[in-house]
């Protein structure tokens, strides 16, 4: 148990080392940052003092280290654009970009395990088959489609809910939440519903093969034999157990969340990160595109070893099979 | 050639598309599309990228149906006077083009790292598969973004073919560590078998072995999920053209159309954007229905 735990711990750090080595190669050959502070007609002399001041004339990887300190305590320099730290810059938008993945999250597993275990239990009946065709071209449909969709149908047409911003939000300390006003929530059903849409469906197709698989099996045959209720069986036993795959599954695309969110924002102009990072790139602003790559780097690397950790602890056949395999 | 005609159309394959509706329907839409972007420039009622056809006075007329139309311009026209369904064939085209070009790409990379891990071992596969370990643990979208960001910053001023080539790099490395991990798995399995030793014994040189011996067994899985990468590499085009990082504005794709289009949602032309957007539903979905009947066609254990 604590060397597997270990093993993980050193992959994720070699993880995090080669995506800042990446984030690093980005500040070294993109761009050159004396150019850009001093402009085109400085002197030789000025070049020099500065590139000294800045640490350039070191050795690549005496450079590397620095950057690396420097980011391991989130200072990534200023934004090129708006000249601002891009910590801080970062740190704004963050809490947009959570509260959105969060409920987004959240709307996928309330309406996809219902739908998937119904689409299992009543399998073949008009309802499901409806279930899994929609769930078809919900895969198929790209995200700003559907966020185009949803925004003409409520917004343009029915005019029931905001398509764009985040409303009223209210400032805990340095978080801004949407999540304590009316309006907050009216311009969050939008996007993220948009953004739960293909985790719904994939949690749907999810549940249904496991709950399928599972309602095969002895235990099942044995438990109807004993006469207990059909209610007892379905949720007391069969969703029990199909539902530690969908938590793992859950929490790896709780990532990806955050990073598909990047075209929602752009769709519905929601004030997060993933924004940030579109004007970033098209810009070419570096400094908040490699501050932005590990950041995201560090959530992917957290939220995986989490679920493996977690993995351990909710499965016992795998503590047993680590257990006899020492 | 009628001989090998029929034998085909005898097969287990070709018996398994006759009957299969979803197939035929979906090979039919699939070849409609294709057909319409092809030959776009002789099949289009107007051709979009001339601006000297357009007249200003025809701009953001509904489609033929609606109050308004002109049966000049079924799907209507954009806001400067542009025939949708001309634009969205032609769009049609460089979609596939970059999907294309892309999946082409990263199938040469892909299969050909595959090939080489698979058949060395050693050092040389446990880097390549530390590699595909963190580049599947970010989203392709992402990595895509990034590199289309780079190449931004680089050469702030590139042309348009500079624009084209940047994209279909940054697609096609989104998609080649899929196949290289199932090129590499089916080669570890050829690796060992006997015609394999058999052609080592009498001294064929590694890489004719590689090339010639083990590819062709290799290659089933890759078609099946080259056929699936077409539909997820033109997605991700059309994604990054509407994010604003993608195809040059002068040769607008499907996402282009579907970016501009976007703006004019809440004046009511919801016609600019959806026409484009369904074009583009089409496409991804016939060619996902068709990889996910060829899959099922090649793998026996499923029938």
């Amino acid at each position: 148990m604590g060397a597997f735990i270990l093993r993980r711990l050193l992959q994720a750090i070699v993880v995090m080392v080669s995506v800042g080595f990446i984030a690093f190669l980005l500040f070294q050959y993109v761009g050159d940052p004396v150019l850009i502070l001093l402009g085109q007609d400085a002197t030789p002399d000025q070049i020099r003092q500065l590139r000294a001041d800045l640490g350039l004339d070191q050795p690549f990887f005496v450079q590397f280290w620095h950057f690396l300190l420097n980011a391991v305590q989130g200072e990534f320099g200023l934004s090129l654009r708006q000249g601002a730290k891009v910590s801080r810059l970062l740190g704004e938008r963050f809490p947009a970009t959570f509260e959105l993945a969060l409920v987004a999250a959240a709307l996928a597993l309330l309406i996809g395990i219902p739908m998937g275990v119904y689409a299992a239990l009543r399998r073949g009946s008009f309802l499901s088959q409806v279930f899994m065709t929609v769930s078809l071209l919900g895969v198929s449909l790209p995200t700003f489609l559907i966020g185009i969709l949803l925004i003409l149908i409520f917004s343009v047409w029915l005019g029931w809910l905001p398509s764009f911003g985040r409303g009223e939000t209210v400032r805990i300390g340095w978080w801004s939440s949407g999540l304590f006003t009316l309006d907050g929530w009216l311009h969050m059903i939008l996007p993220a519903l948009t953004l739960a849409i293909f985790q719904l469906t994939l949690i749907m197709r999810l549940v249904r093969a496991e709950m399928l698989e599972v309602l095969r099996t002895d235990y099942i045959k044995f438990a109807r034999a004993r006469g207990l209720t059909d209610r007892a069986i379905h949720f007391g036993h069969a969703l029990k157990n199909t539902l530690v795959p969908v938590m793992t599954i859950t929490g790896l695309q709780l990532g990806g969340l955050i990073a598909f969110a990047i075209i929602t924002e752009t769709v519905f102009q929601w004030p997060g990160m993933g924004l940030l990072f579109i004007q970033a790139v098209t810009f070419a602003d570096v400094p908040v595109m490699a501050a932005y790559l590990c950041l995201i780097a560090l959530i992917f690397v957290v939220i995986n070893l989490v679920v493996d950790l977690l993995y351990v602890v909710v499965d016992p056949r795998l503590r047993v099979a680590k257990a006899a395999g020492h | 050639m009628s001989n090998a005609l029929a034998r085909w159309w005898d097969s287990d394959v070709a018996y398994s598309f006759r009957s299969s509706p979803t197939a035929i329907v979906a090979a039919l839409v699939g070849l409609v599309c294709v057909f319409c972007a092809v030959f776009a420039p002789w099949v289009a009622p107007h051709n979009p990228l001339d601006l000297t056809t357009l007249e200003l006075s025809d701009a953001r007329l509904p489609p033929f149906w609606m109050e308004g139309g002109s049966s000049k311009y079924w799907l209507g026209t954009d806001d400067q006077g542009r025939d949708i369904l001309s634009a969205l064939m032609y769009g049609a085209r460089i979609s596939l083009v970059v999907g294309l070009a892309s999946v082409l790409l990263s199938v040469l990379v892909g299969v050909g790292l595959g090939l080489i891990a698979g058949f060395r071992g050693g050092w040389v596969d446990g880097f390549l598969m530390r590699v595909c370990d963190v580049m599947l643990s970010f989203p392709a979208i992402l990595i895509a973004l990034l590199v289309a960001g780079v190449a931004r910053a680089k050469f702030p001023d590139a042309g348009t073919s500079v624009a084209f080539g940047v994209l279909i790099i940054a697609i096609a490395l989104t998609g080649w560590v899929q196949y290289a991990r199932t090129v590499r798995g089916s080669t570890m399995v050829e690796r060992g078998k006997e015609y394999v030793q058999a052609a080592r014994v009498t001294g064929v040189a590694p890489w004719r072995i590689m090339l010639k011996h083990v590819l062709p067994n290799v290659m089933g899985p890759v078609m099946v999920l080259a056929t699936i990468q077409v539909a997820t590499a033109i997605i991700t085009e059309a994604t990054l053209s509407f994010l604003g990082v993608g195809v040059p504005p002068t040769s607008p794709s499907l996402g282009t159309l579907i970016r501009v289009g976007n703006d004019y949602l809440f004046s009511g032309e919801w016609w600019i954007t959806i026409f484009p957007g369904v074009m583009l539903v089409l496409i991804a979905l016939s060619v996902n229905l068709l990889g996910d009947w060829l899959r099922d066609a090649l793998n026996p254990r499923l029938r």
